[in-house]
């Protein structure tokens, strides 16, 4: 390890960091309301973070800040994935937010001091660095929740988040505090030495209920069942644009934070923790399928279907191997590309200017806007996993390595409750394409959405034929994580 | 040989002709015209270009041929292959074939979003015709689900009045098959390292995975043959899709559960298969007797016709279970005849739809006095679906029941009772919509066939016609293939045998 401080690997986040504040001096020290100019900046920032990003990740892992921060392939990857949906999200969220004439500058400087502190989260390589990481994202993400703050509903849904995030931060810390007590250390580093290898130790009960405690503080942050709790009434709340940045970007890191945790310092416990990765994979798939069935408000619906989704993702992080987690780094970034393109659908669902969020105000949009209810058809087919839709790939990979790790309980009952899930996905498309419209969406949506939209379900089609480039960077992010497998 | 890439060709031709279609811009009326002549020229040239299939196809080898294959899913053993051996190009053919006549069929009968239509036509063309063609299990996997899309679609969107709870029926019912052939793929996948499938029909599986792997394709495959009891999806579907929806149904997307079996349960899992033979024959005998007599009582023309395409589906099942070269080849036979034959007859039911929009049977008699031309065609597709000797109908029966008495005299008696049956529902149909007085005052105006559809009936007529007299034109190509499965069939069992006598 090298003794000197090198600043190179943490380019990206005094990049965001720095922004953050400078844009926070502009919002303050000028005259007037005004979004527009911040978030655009903010995009720019984001955007930049990402290039940077990439151009700093080598295929070697460089550590710093004496092995708190860590940064390879995995953390590249992750990293890219969450400032890409940080980005998209903020850019599509501008239109929305001068309607609702909700613009006030804080808006996309919480958007880059969350992205930071998931920046940090994917990146720690110590429980310290990682409860830091977790917490910065965590109390910008409060603030954004009851971001409108004139609204009941969304005050609730922030209060909501922040008593049941905290709980899950004790919880988290707690279990941090048992590892610590029983090994001596929070290095990932030290903590996967300990276990491993010749000298390999038992760990003991009390570092067990540590790992245990860990594990439920993470399970609520990616909002597994039966942490899920908050995450339909905190989506159902929220402003849209705010729900559409924590479909994906807090997804995307804690995730990855996950996987990380789970691979790094747990590597050699896999025993220990499969059964409750497994056992959370199966309450999130089926609570995922069988509780959206009743929904009919669309942002309660992706709730579920996020969670529905994470249980998939969990499937692969249960097969413990490096197929595996490729296949989690493979379903995350399709699962971005599916949602920022639903979300882009959500926030132009207006009716005579006012926002509308039920299933039924989608009925006859086959008709009225053919364009947007074939973008939004694939979208949900996708969701639903079915080929030739991305979607499937990403299924594909994951219950290929479930199976692959003997666990064929775990792939059964997953394609069943898929198809559970492909109910509520074909009720969207039945709603827009079966039947008439009552009252007409307006034609209104932005640019910036129209072009995600777009995008998103170019994405979606084309995967399928030309998967490569996706598949090798996630093979080779994924890789990282199982020295040994390389 | 050729260099071109003939199988991929046909495959993404008709995409092509889809995204030509969804370019297409202006009035309504233009623009559906303009959509189905693009469709119908698109599908046309996939026929055209299928053909050359035939033509660069080497009839006396058993091997896959045309074969392509190029990097798909790069880290992985599954690439992007196609290829057709001697029972997959009749399948491909049968699809290229069908598709311009239901494309034919709809000018006239769907007047409501004619684009979208066209669109979905040729994108569930390409689906049918890569799952024939894909020599990758996982690719088969991607066209075989990848189907459920646009009959989804057409179903829900130009169905008729119950077309919702249909449409969810048929992708509930067949995605919960698939899903599990899914795990099963990829247990396979693990214990053979490839998905190649000539590769897999030569991989022995232990035999206690052959069985739990058979089950999970059969899960998919009964679903889509369909057999007896998971039918139910069948009549519903057919009965709320569209004419052409239902021709395609019957014609092909029936069709693809009895391939997947001669693909995948029979090769793969020949013990396995053999240890469930006799349950593949009850159920195939339940369904012959049961669905024909439940046809005897149908009021809706739709639905008698798709209740007899579950019974004619028996035969197939039973034919390829009986594993002869007859039994074989005439459930090869009898799933081309019936692709023809009853796409025929639903088009029949289709041209008076059109007319009277109803397709109650009590609607209808007497229409031989208005309509002779109607009368000759539907009695001969009826003839065909009987199984009366000079139509392909019954050189197909015939096989299949030759093939099975050599195994099992008592199957073969139940099955040859259905045919009985058989007449008595497609005759009694006939009797009471085309004979008979004709004494409804709206049939009394009522046209006979148009030009078009004149066109649209002669090449089925013509086909079954030819399948009926003249069929080694249609075994040939088939021998070399069936023999090699019938071959590696045998052997696999012997091994089994001698496996079990060297343990004693």
């Amino acid at each position: 390890m090298t003794e000197s401080l090198d600043l190179i690997p943490v380019l990206p986040e005094l990049l965001v960091v720095l922004a953050a504040m400078a844009l926070l001096m502009l919002g303050v020290f000028r005259k007037g309301e005004g979004t527009a100019s911040t978030t655009t900046l903010a995009v720019l920032v984001l955007i930049g973070a990402m290039l940077l990003t990439w151009a700093v990740g080598g295929s070697e892992r460089a550590l710093t800040f004496g092995g708190l921060f860590v940064l390879d392939p995995f953390s590249v990857f992750t990293k890219v994935l969450l400032l890409a949906a940080s980005a998209i999200t903020a850019a599509m969220s501008l239109n929305f937010l001068e309607k609702e004439k909700l613009g006030r500058f804080e808006y996309p400087i919480l958007i880059l001091l969350a992205t930071l502190g998931m920046m940090m989260m994917v990146s720690a390589n110590d429980f310290l660095a990682l409860y830091l990481g977790l917490e910065i994202q965590s109390l910008s993400l409060y603030v954004l929740a009851a971001y409108h703050r004139d609204s009941t509903k969304a005050t609730e849904s922030g209060l909501k988040y922040y008593v049941l995030g905290s709980l899950a931060s004790g919880m988290l810390l707690y279990g941090v505090s048992l590892v610590y007590g029983f090994s001596g250390t929070t290095s990932f580093d030290a903590l996967a030495k300990l276990f491993g290898g010749e000298h390999a130790v038992h760990p003991h009960l009390g570092f067990i209920a540590g790992l245990v405690f860990v594990l439920a503080g993470l399970a609520f942050k990616i909002s597994a069942a039966p942490f899920h709790m908050w995450t339909p009434d905190v989506y159902e709340g929220a402003p849209t644009p705010v729900t559409s940045f924590f479909a994906v970007a807090p997804k995307i890191a804690a995730m990855a934070l996950l996987v990380r945790v789970m691979t790094g310092p747990f590597g050699e416990l896999s025993d220990q923790w499969r059964q409750v990765i497994a056992f959370i994979a199966l309450g999130s798939m089926f609570v995922g399928s069988f509780a959206a069935i009743a929904q009919n408000n669309i942002k309660r619906l992706m709730a579920y279907s996020s969670i529905g989704h994470v249980g998939f993702m969990l499937v692969g992080v249960a097969a413990g191997s490096a197929d595996g987690i490729q296949g989690v780094l493979i379903y995350l970034a399709i699962y971005l590309s599916m949602n920022v393109g639903v979300f882009a659908v959500i926030l132009s669902m207006r009716q005579k200017g006012r926002m509308v969020e039920g299933v039924d105000d989608l009925a006859g949009l086959g008709k009225t806007n053919p364009a947007m209810a074939a973008a939004m058809a694939v979208l949900m087919f996708s969701m639903a996993g079915i080929p030739p839709m991305a979607g499937f790939i990403g299924k594909f990979y994951v219950f290929k390595a479930a199976v692959d790790a003997g666990l064929y309980t775990l792939a059964i009952i997953g394609v069943v409750t898929s198809v559970v899930s492909a109910y509520y996905y074909l009720r969207i498309i039945k709603v827009m394409y079966f039947d008439e419209a009552v009252e007409s969406l307006d034609r209104s949506g932005s640019k910036a959405l129209g072009l995600v939209l777009a995008a998103a379900t170019i994405v979606n089609i084309v995967f399928i034929a030309i998967p490569g480039p996706l598949l090798n960077s996630a093979k080779a992010a994924a890789l990282v994580l199982f020295p040994a497998a390389g | 040989m050729t260099d071109w890439p003939l199988l991929s060709l046909t495959t993404f031709l008709p995409l092509l002709g889809a995204l030509f279609i969804l370019a297409i811009r202006g009035e309504a009326q233009v623009v559906a015209r303009n959509a189905r002549n693009v469709a119908l020229l698109t599908s046309v040239a996939t026929f055209v270009v299928s053909l050359f299939i035939l033509g660069y196809f080497d009839a006396a080898s058993a091997e896959f041929q045309l074969k392509e294959s190029a990097v798909w899913l790069p880290g992985t053993a599954i690439t992007y292959s196609m290829g057709v051996d001697g029972i997959s190009v009749w399948f491909v053919l049968l699809a290229t074939f069908l598709t311009p006549i239901c494309i034919l069929s709809s000018v006239g009968a769907v007047e409501k979003r004619v684009k979208e239509y066209m669109v979905a036509f040729l994108v569930l063309e390409t689906m049918m015709v890569g799952m024939f063609c894909a020599l990758d299990m996982v690719l088969f996997y991607v066209f075989f689900e990848g189907v459920l899309l646009p009959m989804f679609i057409i179903i829900g969107v130009w169905g008729g009045a119950r077309r919702v709870y249909a449409a969810y029926k048929l992708f509930l019912y067949t995605l919960l098959g698939s899903v599990l052939m899914l795990v099963a793929m990829l247990a396979m996948y693990f214990d053979a390292r490839t998905t190649d499938i000539p590769t897999l029909m030569a991989h022995s599986f232990p035999e206690a995975m052959q069985l739990w792997l058979w089950l999970a394709f059969f899960a998919s495959f009964a679903v889509k043959v369909p057999m007896w009891p998971v039918h139910t999806w069948l009549p519903d579907a057919h009965v709320e899709a569209p004419t052409a929806g239902s021709v395609i149904l019957a014609g092909v997307l029936l069709k693809m559960g009895a391939y997947g079996f001669i693909r995948f349960s029979v090769p793969m899992f020949p013990l396995a298969s053999e240890y469930f033979t006799p349950l593949v024959y009850t159920l195939s005998i339940v369904a012959v007797i049961y669905t024909s007599l439940v046809a005897l009582v149908q009021e809706d023309m739709k639905k008698l016709i798709a209740y007899s395409s579950v019974a004619h589906m028996g035969y197939v099942t039973i034919g390829i279970f009986s594993m002869t070269t007859q039994g074989v080849e005439g459930a090869l036979y009898q799933m081309l005849s019936h692709g023809v034959v009853s796409g025929a007859l639903f088009l029949c039911v289709g041209v008076v739809y059109d007319r009277m929009h109803t397709r109650e049977i009590t609607r209808y008699g007497g229409l031989a006095e208005r309509m002779p031309k109607y009368a000759l065609v539907f009695m001969f597709m009826t003839m065909a679906s009987v199984g009366l000797p000079g139509t392909g109908g019954f050189i197909g029966e015939f096989l299949v029941l030759l093939g099975v008495f050599q195994v099992n005299t008592w199957v073969a008696l139940f099955a040859a009772t259905g045919l009985v049956l058989g007449a008595c529902y497609a005759l009694y149909l006939y009797r009471r919509v085309v004979f008979g007085r004709l004494t409804r005052d709206d049939l009394k105006s009522i046209l006979d066939l148009s030009p078009r559809e004149v066109l649209m009936f002669a090449p089925l007529i013509v086909i079954v016609i030819w399948m009926g007299i003249y069929p080694i034109t249609f075994l040939e190509p088939m021998h070399a293939s069936v023999a090699k499965l019938i071959d590696n069939y045998e052997l696999a069992r012997a091994a089994a045998e001698s496996l079990s006598v060297a343990a004693r």
